[in-house]
């Protein structure tokens, strides 16, 4: 089934920035959209997959793990390593969904039921988080996944390793995955626990001017009617943020972090009162990753402004005698830290 | 005239012509259209519509959903009959393939629970359904609408807004008379169905009324574009019933009569004096004409498309509007007070668990999981084991998930600063351990957090034991500051948590209400307030019943102030001895429960 193209998303602009500052730099710790109903996303997310380059992977891993990493505790791939016959193959980045009533053994893997049944033979059949070793783990209704799947993901999550021990083995593979999540909070809450887990959170609403409606409406029709033509439409705008994801990664290692930005960046969370290094941490380089994005070479104001409030809206304390929404909230920090040291 | 009169039958027979309308723009294109809710009573005029929209979509897929259908059902899983026979794993398809290229009936669809909901929506939204089950990895194409059948009784409680947001239509038979659903049964015939459908790929739908639906529906507070997308699948539905190949004017109107005129929130704002301050800032009708650059057809259009659109919001809901209510659209399930887990309740199916504590094992579930292994271990076990027996192993195990009617969990938040110590803790105290009893009774549950000096302290983990209890009441000390705002962020987190492990906390609040320690430790009687009240807020978004009782002598203004902000019951019990506070206390717990029940 053809996917709704990312650069045909009309607006939302935040969504996007964030999305795509975590597909150029991982290491941010992913994506948390929450937002009304009908926005367009997961339409979002799912585009994202089509804009990734490809990776390098050990060929017949079941993790994908990466050919160059120095050590491995992929059972695959040490034993090649030691013998030094590892072969590569070029793939795409795993973007692997979790569908609601998924069970834990599809999960986190269990015995190869085929095998055991026809050849009554003990295999392990790696689940959802082997596939997205290296790539991205999306949760649709995040919100509504059940409890002991989130316990487990936060634990697989914090420690980027899957220990599977059930039906007599005794497996443990690498898991390193970013955390997509979305969801309408109207239908349930997130527990705190793994709210944090997510780098960047986003909130999204429905425009409210009729041109931006009438042209969303528009695309999604066009889309629906012939979707293979309409992909082919935007295919080109595509391949162009693609390009630009892959130089932005290119040029990420050598964008320099100012102790001026740095110094803003601790500023602006002490004045949130954010819990914790996360905070600073996602802000700084999901600042570092647009910087890259755009082509600088430094990161400065524009870039920390820009991404203050999807890396620390969801780390606020919610206050309710402060009717504004977290994201006013960090705006209003962000305005009054910037405007004082200019 | 703008009077509700939903109940009335209608002589002319105008709301069963629109239904009829409904069934045959709904069987042309189910899957695009999304659904149809349909709010009517079990009973003639329902199934005269049931078997009305049947007949037009002839051979299709009709697929009836039980409100109890598990997981398995529903999306899918393994087939374990076949399994062991064939010796390889074998998928039963669920009730969301299976309605591929059809319907799927919801019975009580107001019942329906959240998760239920999304795990359609979720179907409806990729066109397919993902299994990840019982060791299998499946995708199956699937395109279906759906039949939400609404017997709720009020308005207000309802079908799982996500659900609501992918239906085109939304229909009311209630108010259809069974003499008028008999007799006007075909008014389109079902050839008409099937060349509406041929022609459907064809028609096209100009700017102007795309420009109009979504005008229509910013006008109405029609806020997710789902509707607008929607309402022109409809009209250009429409128009392929009619034999247009391109959506008219008249297609618009009809579209946004049966999809925006029931989304409604609320009337457009250019009309007469209505009074309209809740509505959001935007006035979005001239904002329109400015965008809508070319001609005045494209405006005029969209003030007819309007108007029609008005004059189809159901009563019900005008009357409501007419009253100035923004109206919000249920969007959450009843799941209330009801929780999984626990031991006592209704099984909602069940969930691996290898060593299950105190829980009820699900047997079938636990053979169904040790079944498809049995071949392995038989290889492996030990040669002298008996070979007819089924090797169960504790990976097998599977424990029911039960959502239950839950305990209460009175969380006691004791004031023991030295401003009210002195002179009412020793009847808290005693209260405290009456109510313990009385919570014993009903095998309820209570906790203790204490706060005095610079923090609060959980002094007592949720428990059922009254001498545990008792002990580490009798060790309070007294004397020191009020924390207050420490002491009610506790309380919030300590509710949260339990509220996540399916117990309904009720918390009460014994104290004078003057704090003189804010949050972190500091004095300052101003700062202590604010924080305080601040803290207060949060509780109360937690939204758990909370009570305040000012042990004080005289009534405070800070503790009434103090339970505005968090929205609780104040009790001034000045004089109350142990008796009379633990009495009150459980008269409300026992109101809070019956809320709930």
């Amino acid at each position: 089934m053809a996917v709704f193209p990312f650069s045909a998303i009309v607006g939302q602009d935040e969504m996007k920035l964030a999305i795509l500052a975590s597909a150029v730099e991982p290491g941010i710790g992913g994506v948390l959209v929450l937002g009304d109903r009908g926005t367009g996303k997961s339409t979002a997310v799912r585009a994202l997959a089509a804009l990734l380059p490809k990776i390098r992977a050990v060929e017949h891993c079941p993790y994908g793990c990466d050919p160059d990493a120095p050590a491995t505790t992929c059972e695959h791939c040490a034993p090649l390593k030691r013998k030094g016959t590892i072969k590569s193959v070029q793939k795409p980045v795993p973007v692997v969904d979790l569908p609601l009533g998924a069970t834990e053994d599809r999960v986190v893997g269990a015995l190869d039921l085929e095998r055991a049944l026809s050849q009554g033979v003990k295999a392990f059949e790696p689940g959802l988080l082997a596939r997205a070793n290296r790539g991205f783990l999306y949760i649709d209704e995040v919100n509504l996944l059940e409890d002991h799947l989130v316990d487990l993901l936060i634990d697989v999550a914090a420690s980027g390793e899957n220990l599977v021990e059930r039906e007599g083995l005794s497996i443990r593979h690498p898991a390193r995955f970013v955390l997509v999540g979305s969801g309408n909070p109207e239908e349930g809450e997130l527990r705190p626990q793994l709210l944090d887990r997510f780098g960047l959170a986003v909130d999204v609403s429905t425009p409210t001017d009729l041109k931006t409606r009438v042209e969303v409406v528009k695309r999604r029709d066009a889309f629906e009617r012939d979707p293979e033509g309409f992909c082919e439409q935007w295919r080109k705008e595509d391949e162009k943020i693609r390009r630009r994801i892959v130089a932005a990664r290119k040029r990420l290692p050598d964008v320099e972090v100012p102790d001026a930005a740095l110094e803003r960046a601790a500023q602006l969370c002490m004045a949130l009162g954010t819990d914790g290094l996360r905070g600073e941490l996602a802000l700084m380089r999901a600042a570092r990753a647009l910087a890259a994005y755009e082509g600088d070479k430094k990161v400065n104001d524009d870039h920390l402004r820009r991404m203050a409030a999807p890396a620390l809206r969801h780390r606020l304390r919610r206050n309710p005698l402060d009717d504004a929404g977290s994201g006013t909230r960090v705006e209003r920090a962000v305005s009054e830290i910037f405007t004082q040291a200019a | 005239m703008l009077a509700p009169r939903e109940r009335d039958p209608d002589p002319s027979g105008r709301d069963w012509q629109r239904a009829v309308q409904v069934a045959a723009l709904f069987a042309i294109d189910p899957a695009r259209l999304g659904g149809v809710r349909v709010r009517a009573h079990a009973g003639p005029v329902r199934d005269a519509w049931l078997a009305l929209l049947k007949g037009f979509l002839g051979m299709r897929a009709w697929v009836r959903v039980p409100l109890s259908a598990t997981d398995e059902r529903l999306l899918g899983g393994l087939d374990l009959t076949a399994t062991l026979a064939a010796g390889r794993p074998i998928l039963q398809s669920g009730l969301l393939s299976s309605a591929n290229d059809g319907v799927l009936v919801l019975a009580m669809a107001e019942r329906l629970s959240v998760g239920v909901a999304a795990r359609i929506t979720q179907a409806m939204d990729s066109g397919e359904v993902a299994i990840e089950r019982d060791g299998l990895r499946h995708r199956s194409a699937t395109q279906f609408g759906v039949i939400a059948l609404d017997e709720g009784l009020q308005d207000d409680e309802g079908v799982p807004g996500s659900l609501c947001d992918r239906m085109a239509f939304d229909i009311d038979l209630r108010s259809i008379s069974p003499r008028i659903a008999d007799a006007t049964m075909a008014m389109v015939g079902n050839s008409e169905i099937v060349h509406a459908r041929e022609r459907l790929s064809a028609t096209d739908a100009p700017d102007s009324v795309i420009h109009a639906l979504c005008g229509v529906a910013l006008a109405l507070g029609v806020d997710s574009l789902r509707a607008s997308s929607l309402a022109l699948a409809a009209a250009r539905v429409n128009a392929a019933l009619d034999g247009n190949a391109i959506c008219t004017d008249d297609d618009a109107q009809i579209s946004a009569e049966l999809v925006l005129a029931p989304r409604a929130t609320q009337l457009p704002a250019s009309d007469e004096a209505s009074p309209e301050e809740e509505s959001p800032p935007e006035p979005p009708p001239p904002q329109d004409e400015a965008t809508s650059s070319t001609d005045d057809g494209k405006s005029a259009l969209e003030d007819r498309v309007l108007d029609a659109a008005q004059a189809a919001i159901p009563a019900g809901l005008l009357a409501g509007l007419i009253a100035g209510n923004k109206q919000r659209r249920a969007s959450v399930g009843k799941s209330g007070a009801a929780a999984r887990s626990g031991l006592r309740g209704r099984p909602v199916g069940s969930r691996r668990s290898p060593a299950p504590r105190g829980q009820r094992l699900h047997l079938v579930d636990t053979l169904r999981a040790a079944a498809p292994w049995q071949r392995l271990r038989r290889a492996s076990a030990a040669e002298g084991s008996a070979n007819t027996r089924v090797l169960v192993r504790a990976d097998d195990f599977h424990v029911a998930r039960i959502r239950q009617k839950t305990a209460t969990t009175t969380v006691f938040v004791v004031d023991a600063s030295g401003s009210s110590a002195m002179h009412r803790l020793a009847e808290v105290k005693g209260a405290v351990e009456l109510l313990l009893a009385d919570c014993y009774v009903r095998r309820d549950q209570v906790a203790l957090i204490g706060f005095r000096g610079r923090q609060a302290e959980l002094l007592l983990p949720p428990t059922r034991s009254l001498t545990a209890a008792k002990r580490r009441l009798s060790g309070l000390p007294g004397g020191g500051g009020t924390p207050l705002a420490s002491a009610l962020d506790a309380a919030a987190a300590l509710v949260d948590n339990l509220s996540r492990r399916g117990q309904s906390p009720l918390v009460v609040l014994l104290t004078d209400g003057r704090a003189n320690v804010a949050r972190d430790g500091s004095g300052g009687r101003e700062r202590a307030q604010s924080d305080a009240l601040q803290s207060a807020q949060q509780l109360a978004l937690t939204g758990v019943p909370v009570m305040l009782i000012d042990t004080s002598q005289k009534p405070q203004r800070e503790a009434a102030e103090l339970s505005h902000a968090m929205r609780a019951r104040y009790l001034p019990l000045p004089y109350a001895g142990s008796t009379q506070l633990a009495q009150t206390v459980r008269t409300v717990a026992q109101q809070e429960a019956r809320k709930l029940a």
